[in-house]
């Protein structure tokens, strides 16, 4: 299990735990985190799965691929250099605590 | 109908795996599509893999299979065509798509072309246009009051500014819903719905053709833009023609049937309609339940290209599998109370825009003109009432109606 701590933009915090195989995205949908829409299903086409990353774990990510910094561009919150798509984010036991500030929208 | 279910002798002895379930069902005739939710259930009911009898293919119909298939383009592969026909057997009956009737690394490199022109970003420039022609056009039908939802907002609103937005000339525009009823059809089998579609289709693909040209398209809009792709290298100048011939076939009729499944939903289920005037900043997901439900996109076909296994039965190498994607968008198994309208329901993972590398690159102008039609109903306070008989539109592929009668009012 990997847990992960969702701070919604009133300063909210949820933690959630996931199975740890999937995508933060799918972990945050399938435990009904408002904020992430996930509009494509986890395709990287639409960019409103758009997550903050909280400084601390942005190096321990894996780095972002060039579709996934062409749709943040089109993000409907401002993109901000800890700006990552959470369907791109996939979850490993070494992640276990990981924080994601959720943006004030997402269309 | 008959929707039964031959039950094939199943083998029981040794390690052989138990046969497929043959179906009699045929999803292309006109009663399947008359009564649709009875023949899908008895479709993802029979297996998790079915096959039908009627044109000799592989079937899918839950949503498990439907999404694995969907996301194995190595297996199941498009350049083979993604209708009955088998492209390696037949001859296609119009040059294949680069990007639809493709697969990778082909298939890369142009869906990497057409994410640009259609990229999110892009949307935030067209958006405030796109809203405005909405608003407008929901005042007009106010004043009207009786109109067919049909051709005055389904087929009127994106013929309004989706032609616009390509980049195309004014004349000749009659032909777009014509072309792409014919592709649409054309996924089908050669049943009379396909057979007469391609008979009528010359002066269709004609006017297509002559569109696509560079000439043709008016500089800014996405034709253009595709074009301009070709200057950076990144597809040939023979090939943009064909791309942009991508978007004239799928970018409106998909998303006429879209604008027809939701104006449906909210004249059948008013219980919606007031949640959705209540807070119009439901209105993007109420279109994309009404995708979900509806499934303007009902069925695509893929061909193995391998023996491979689906959920316990093996497939041998050049099948024909059809995927039901309307049929997977309400599988119990997957959804809630799947034959329930619900505008707040979290609909992400549905297979209405497909899923996986294929995956309408059209869904974010198709989602855009959703939200501002529908917001710009909610937001004018209007309630829809079905005034008259209601007309169903057949075609292979795409489900939608061919008239909604209705009397648009504030409520």
């Amino acid at each position: 299990m990997t847990s992960i701590i969702f701070i919604h933009p009133d300063g909210r915090n949820v933690c959630i735990e996931a199975n740890g195989a999937e995508s933060a995205m799918l972990a945050a949908t399938s435990h009904g985190i408002d904020g992430i829409l996930a509009e494509c299903g986890g395709n990287a086409m639409c960019a409103t799965c758009h997550v903050y990353v909280d400084e601390a774990w942005l190096d321990r990510l894996s780095p972002m691929g060039s579709e996934e910094d062409a749709l943040l561009d089109g993000a409907a919150a401002e993109r901000l250099p800890n700006s990552r798509l959470s369907c791109q984010i996939q979850l490993t036991p070494e992640l276990d605590g990981l924080v994601l500030r959720l943006p004030d929208r997402q269309v | 109908m008959s929707a039964g279910i031959s039950s094939a002798p199943m083998q029981v002895s040794g390690s052989k795996p138990p046969s497929v379930p043959h179906v009699d069902i045929d999803p292309f005739a006109i009663d399947f599509f008359d009564d649709l939710y009875p023949a899908q259930e008895a479709l993802r009911e029979a297996g998790s893999v079915v096959y039908l009898d009627k044109w000799n293919v592989y079937g899918v119909a839950r949503y498990a299979q439907v999404h694995a298939v969907l996301n194995d383009p190595q297996t199941f592969c498009s350049s083979r065509g993604v209708g009955l026909s088998d492209f390696k057997k037949e001859k296609p009956w119009r040059p294949p798509s680069l990007i639809l009737e493709a697969d990778p690394p082909a298939h890369t490199r142009t869906r990497a072309v057409l994410s640009k022109v259609l990229s999110p970003a892009v949307m935030k420039q067209i958006r405030d246009r796109f809203a405005a022609a909405a608003e407008a056009k929901v005042d007009e039908l106010l004043r009207r009051r009786h109109i067919d939802a049909i051709a005055d907002l389904a087929e009127a609103y994106p013929l309004s500014v989706f032609p616009d937005a390509m980049g195309l000339q004014q004349e000749g525009r009659e032909h777009l819903l014509a072309y792409a009823g014919v592709v649409f059809n054309a996924f089908g089998p050669p049943n009379e719905l396909r057979q007469t579609a391609i008979e009528r289709s010359a002066p269709h693909q004609a006017y297509v053709a002559e569109q696509c040209q560079r000439k043709n398209l008016t500089p800014g809009g996405f034709g253009a833009c595709i074009h301009a792709f070709s200057d950076s290298g990144e597809i040939r100048p023979d090939e943009a023609p064909l791309l942009v011939r991508s978007l004239l076939s799928a970018g409106l009729d998909t998303t006429v049937n879209g604008l027809g499944a939701a104006v449906y939903c909210l004249a059948r289920f008013p219980d919606e309609m007031a949640r959705l005037r209540a807070n119009p900043s439901l209105a993007r997901n109420a279109f994309e339940e009404a995708v979900r439900f509806e499934s303007p996109v009902q069925t695509f076909f893929r061909t193995t290209t391998r023996e491979v296994e689906i959920g316990g039965h093996m497939i041998g190498e050049g099948e024909k599998v059809l995927m039901f994607l309307g049929a997977a968008n309400r599988d119990p198994r997957r959804w809630d109370e799947p034959d329930r309208y619900d505008i707040t329901r979290k609909t992400s993972g549905h297979v209405g825009f497909g899923s996986g590398i294929h995956m309408c690159v059209g869904q974010l102008v198709a989602r855009l003109e959703g939200e501002v039609v529908l917001a710009a109903l909610a937001r004018r306070g209007v309630a829809i009432e079905i005034d008259g008989p209601v007309k169903r539109r057949y075609n292979n592929t795409l489900r939608g109606l061919e008239s909604l009668p209705i009397t648009i009012k504030p409520a």
